[in-house]
């Protein structure tokens, strides 16, 4: 059996070993169009910050490939996928054949069509690593650094440089910060703890033009700068299924065994849709733990096993600065809120479960709510008043503690 | 595999688990100058509310979510001991997200930590060894 | 300060460079006297409220507790002590009789201590107990005079029941009330894997415990708590409550604050009410009335179960003691005035009853005068605190030894003497659920089975060295005990020679 991975990543690193639980023996090879190592992407701002090293950012240890039984085809990319022959189509010319191909191939930075962006030199997308390492050569003290995008991916940027910058500026065209996870309330929190950081904030605005080292804003302000990073969004790579005719949307569309419709053809990560557990929508949850959580599901059924079932869900967790940030799931329903001058609190539920929920500051078991969406835990069955006050074991009763802790079985 | 198990019927809470566990991972040889004016960060922690008491730490799950959402890979399990690589941890919390238990917590230094059953301070845990009511057991269940 | 005439009885110390004010003491105090204060960071203490129970030192993990004395002293005073002057003081606030827990502690002979056991040297060899057969089996009830076989060698003559006890220690009678479940339970699994018997004392027999029922002795005491038929049966043998050697006289009182749940259950009376057993049992005014209870009993099981009568060391217990001999009871268990209780006055306790060790002496012999010895079995109990006690016991002439004391301090006691009041730190003398849930049985219970074990060999030891390797060879053998320190009139009465002679 050989199969083919594209892409190095959380995904490609599941699925290998999803699919080494089962088959042992089958060839496997991972091509990536990176030349490195697998390593984390979310750690390349960490990197710049100096809290991690290229070497201790490896996703897995330098091994990997060999104790798995992996060739790797590294430093090339895949321009086309032949699902009649069963194979892929290299950028050097090369076919590769596949009885079983996984396409792992995430998402790229979108980069919007903005009037003048060709006239600025120093301008970074902070995707990959080599996007990091680029920016970071960019970098000096007095630098004026406008980041374009106030996202997950944007403010840790900025979290990443701020020590190296004179100067940090950040734009986006939504009216609060990290819109896509957070409240406005929610938001509010975080934007004052940044800007006592240091970092100045123009939301509800986007670049009407810009020029070698200036922007234009919709507001009439310009701002001047000397290094550009745009971090604005990222669009799945579907290319190369969707060319071969299989079915997509923003996503590649997979069914529960993470098989596109193309025969023997399956896909992971950030470039599918998935289902969302919370809400029961399918949608794109471009986050880490899922894409690791998909390719195992999917190296499981390439393998001729059965994925267990996923049960993912929006999650994400994020610090700024020594103010941590959780949440997960969807917001919507009824809601529960608790806030003080330093912490953010907020449960949505629904249908006697727990669909969302937004922890700013104390975060401290934010996993038992994780688990309550996960498990769609029935909430008149446990003390839900007192687990919306304080996470704890204590809302479960005994007999789950006993499970649990304990060690017992429940049979009865 | 062995794990360390509560009887809630016997917790007191009296927190002495906390305290051992506290001294364990101090390093320090003496437990009055290893925990003298410090804030403990132990790896099991008493939940109580007046009326119910117990212990909890890592369950070292059969299927952990911690291990499979790491962003970093600093958690691993081997030999069903489910650990922290210190030196590859970057604080992001993700595991605090994951765990069912609320088992993960911070250091002083941002990264994470849990318990890891003292494979690394002498094999039996000390939490087990300084409960006085045998509340706290090692063992196979 | 609440009191203007009582200073705190105890100081408490703790050192600052091991504190670490991880409040276990706090949590752990029933009586409240360990508080974490934060304002100024430091745990302080209340020692009003301490009664030396030790719970709190013994927990700190790092040992930065002690409890002392106070050093606040009265003038040397050898008529007027501390204690007299406090126990004044005490009534003088309260108008309430004086009320203690545990045996009498005052400064009185203990006999145990001064009577001295023979070894065998140069004329008699020693027996080596690890390597040759030692027997401390005993069985307890009535023993026949003549002993008559078929021509086949089986039996002829009838046994009445008999107790086995695997050695001659049984757990005293202390009632579910004035100790918690979880006592009774660590009490009955241990005497259930040694081989030997527990009492129930005066609360009934719980139904949890029914299960134990081959290895417990069921109390019949003047309340006739708990006693129904099923409660009868389900014991080895039935123990008629006459007295109790901390409190001759009078009855048993539990107050109704203990009387809650499972204890108001087991005793069959409300929740609240006091459980007073009255100082005589009602139904029992002569020796006749006694006989008359003692076969009710029987008839009632069946002539299946051996009864103990069990009286407390007074004067005239040896004529006591013929009277039950003669009424049908096939063992009498006499308890000395060191034993000690849930509650009882103070005065009582500290002033009524006679040694245990001089009432069994003369018991023993009265008996033997009487040509009766061998009617009953003896029991004595009465602070026997160490196998050497039992040793000197059982040469005096007892066939076993009863411990209470002993036992509760296997399990954690530290005798600090406050039973009445409820709050038992170890779990043992409380019914409060939290406090019950600091005796783990699975903790207790094997301690209970080290004790008894461990005192099994030393008697094995104390035995090899006189040369005898039975307690039957060891039963009311005078001889191998001498006194010393010991009167002429003690000399007499214990039937012992003194060390020399």
């Amino acid at each position: 059996m050989k199969y083919v991975i594209i892409g190095n990543s959380a995904a490609a690193v599941g699925a290998i070993e999803g699919l080494r639980e089962i088959d042992k023996e089958g060839a496997i090879t991972v091509v990536s169009s990176e030349t490195h190592h697998t390593y984390s992407r979310p750690l390349i701002s960490y990197l710049l910050q100096g809290r991690t090293d290229r070497e201790r950012m490896k996703y897995r240890a330098d091994s990997f490939y060999a104790d798995n039984g992996c060739e790797t085809v590294f430093g090339k990319s895949v321009l086309s996928l032949d699902k009649d022959k069963k194979t892929v189509v290299l950028d050097d010319g090369t076919e590769i054949p596949y009885d079983k191909l996984l396409v792992a191939t995430g998402s790229s930075p979108f980069v919007p069509p903005m009037d003048g962006l060709e006239k600025v030199s120093k301008r970074f997308s902070f995707m990959s690593l080599d996007d990091a390492e680029a920016l970071e050569e960019a970098l000096f003290p007095k630098a004026r650094v406008l980041i374009v995008g106030a996202g997950l991916i944007g403010l840790k940027c900025a979290e990443g440089i701020k020590d190296r910058v004179g100067k940090l500026t950040v734009i986006d065209l939504a009216p609060r910060i990290l819109s896509s996870i957070l409240d406005e309330d929610g938001a509010n929190m975080v934007q004052t703890h940044l800007e006592k950081q240091g970092v100045d904030f123009r939301l509800g605005v986007s670049a009407k033009s810009f020029s070698e080292n200036k922007a234009e804003l919709t507001s009439g302000e310009t701002l001047e700068f000397d290094i550009l990073v745009t971090a604005v969004g990222v669009r799945p790579n579907i290319s190369l299924v969707k060319d071969a005719g299989g079915e997509t949307d923003r996503g590649i569309l997979v069914d529960e065994n993470m098989q596109t419709t193309l025969a023997d053809v399956y896909a992971a990560g950030d470039c599918v849709v998935s289902c969302d557990i919370s809400c029961g929508t399918k949608r794109i949850l471009a986050i880490l733990p899922n894409a690791y959580v998909g390719g195992f599901a999917a190296g499981t059924a390439m393998a001729g096993g059965i994925p267990k079932p996923q049960k993912a869900m929006p999650m994400n967790a994020i610090g700024f600065f020594g103010l941590h940030i959780i949440t997960a799931g969807s917001y919507e329903g009824e809601v529960y809120e608790q806030k003080d001058a330093e912490n953010y609190k907020k449960l949505f539920y629904s249908g006697d479960a727990l669909k969302g929920f937004i922890l700013i500051g104390d975060v401290d078991k934010a996993g038992i709510y994780t688990s309550l969406i996960r498990e769609k835990t029935p909430l008149s069955g446990i003390d839900f008043a007192s687990v919306c006050r304080e996470p704890s074991l204590i809302a479960f009763g005994r007999s789950y503690r006993d499970e649990k802790l304990g060690g017992k079985s429940n049979e009865n | 595999m062995k794990r360390v198990y509560v009887n809630e019927q016997w917790c007191l809470g009296c927190h002495l688990c906390e305290y051992n566990c506290a001294f364990a991972n101090s390093g320090k040889r003496d437990m009055a100058s290893a925990l003298m004016n410090i804030k403990i960060r132990p790896n099991i922690r008493v939940e109580e509310d007046g009326k119910v008491c117990f212990a909890v730490s890592c369950r070292h799950c059969d299927e952990p979510f911690c291990v499979t959402n790491c962003i970093t890979g600093a958690l691993t399990k081997k030999d069903g001991v489910i650990t922290i690589d210190k030196t590859k941890c970057v604080g992001c919390y993700t595991c605090v997200l994951s765990c069912p238990y609320g088992c993960v917590t911070p250091t002083e230094q941002g990264v994470m930590q849990k318990c890891e059953l003292c494979t690394a301070n002498g094999g039996t845990p000390k939490c087990v060894l300084g409960c006085p009511n045998k509340a706290i057991v090692f063992e196979e269940r | 300060m609440s009191s203007q005439l009582l200073f705190p009885d105890y100081e408490i110390l703790r050192d600052p460079s091991r504190c670490i004010k991880c409040r276990v003491c706090e949590r752990q105090c029933a009586n409240e006297v360990h508080r974490y204060d934060e304002g100024l960071d430091l745990m302080l203490s209340d020692e009003e409220r301490c009664v030396d129970c030790q719970r709190c030192v013994m927990l700190c993990p790092t040992r930065a507790l002690k409890i002392r004395e106070t050093e606040q002293v009265f003038r040397p005073n050898a008529n007027w002590r501390a204690q007299t002057i406090k126990e004044v003081y005490r009534q003088a606030e309260s108008g309430a009789v004086l009320l203690s827990s545990m045996g009498n502690p005052e400064p009185l002979p203990v006999y145990w201590d001064k009577i001295l056991v023979n070894a065998s040297q140069v004329t008699n060899p020693s027996i080596d107990p690890l390597r040759e057969p030692m027997e401390t089996k005993v069985y307890l009830g009535k023993k026949p005079g003549l002993i008559e076989r078929n021509s086949d060698g089986t039996m002829k003559t009838e046994m009445t029941p008999q107790l086995e006890l695997k050695l001659p220690v049984m757990f005293s009678a202390m009632s579910f009330g004035s100790i918690s479940y979880n006592a009774h339970k660590s009490l009955a699994l241990a005497a259930t894997e040694l081989g030997t018997y527990y009492n129930t004392g005066e609360g009934g027999l719980h139904e949890d415990f029914y299960q134990y029922g081959k290895n417990t002795i069921v109390q019949v005491a003047s309340g006739r708590f708990g006693v129904h038929k099923g409660y009868l049966e389900a014991g080895a043998a039935i123990e008629i409550k006459m007295g109790q050697g901390a409190k001759p006289g009078i009855g048993g009182h539990l107050p109704g604050t203990k009387i809650v749940g499972e204890v108001s259950r087991t005793r069959m009376i409300p929740e609240g009410s006091d459980a007073i057993s009255p100082a005589p049992h009602h139904d029992i005014y002569s020796i006749e009335d006694l006989r008359q209870l003692v076969y009710s009993l029987k008839e009632a099981t069946n002539y299946t179960k051996p009864v103990i009568v069990k009286v407390a060391a007074v004067h005239n217990i040896a004529a006591i003691a013929s009277g039950i001999a003669r009424s049908g009871a096939d063992i009498i268990a006499i308890d000395g005035f060191r034993g000690g209780t849930g509650a009882a006055p103070t005065r009582i306790r500290d002033n009524v009853g006679i040694p245990i060790e001089l009432a069994l002496a003369s018991v023993d012999e009265r008996l033997r005068d009487e040509g009766i010895r061998n009617n009953v079995s003896l029991v004595v109990g009465g602070s026997i605190r160490s196998s050497s006690d039992v040793v000197k016991a059982i040469a005096l002439g007892a066939d076993a030894c009863y411990i209470a004391t002993a036992a509760l301090l296997a399990m954690g006691c530290h005798l600090c003497r406050t039973c009445q009041t409820g709050k038992c730190n170890w779990g043992i003398a409380t019914q409060r659920p939290e406090l019950v849930k600091r005796l783990n049985p699975e903790v207790a219970y094997p301690r209970l089975v080290n004790l008894l074990t461990a005192w099994d060999h030393e008697i094995k030891e104390l035995m090899g060295g006189m040369g005898i390797n039975s307690i039957e060879a060891l039963r009311g053998n005078r001889l191998m005990l001498r006194g010393v320190g010991l009167n002429e009139k003690e000399l007499s009465i214990l039937g012992i020679a003194h060390a020399g002679e």
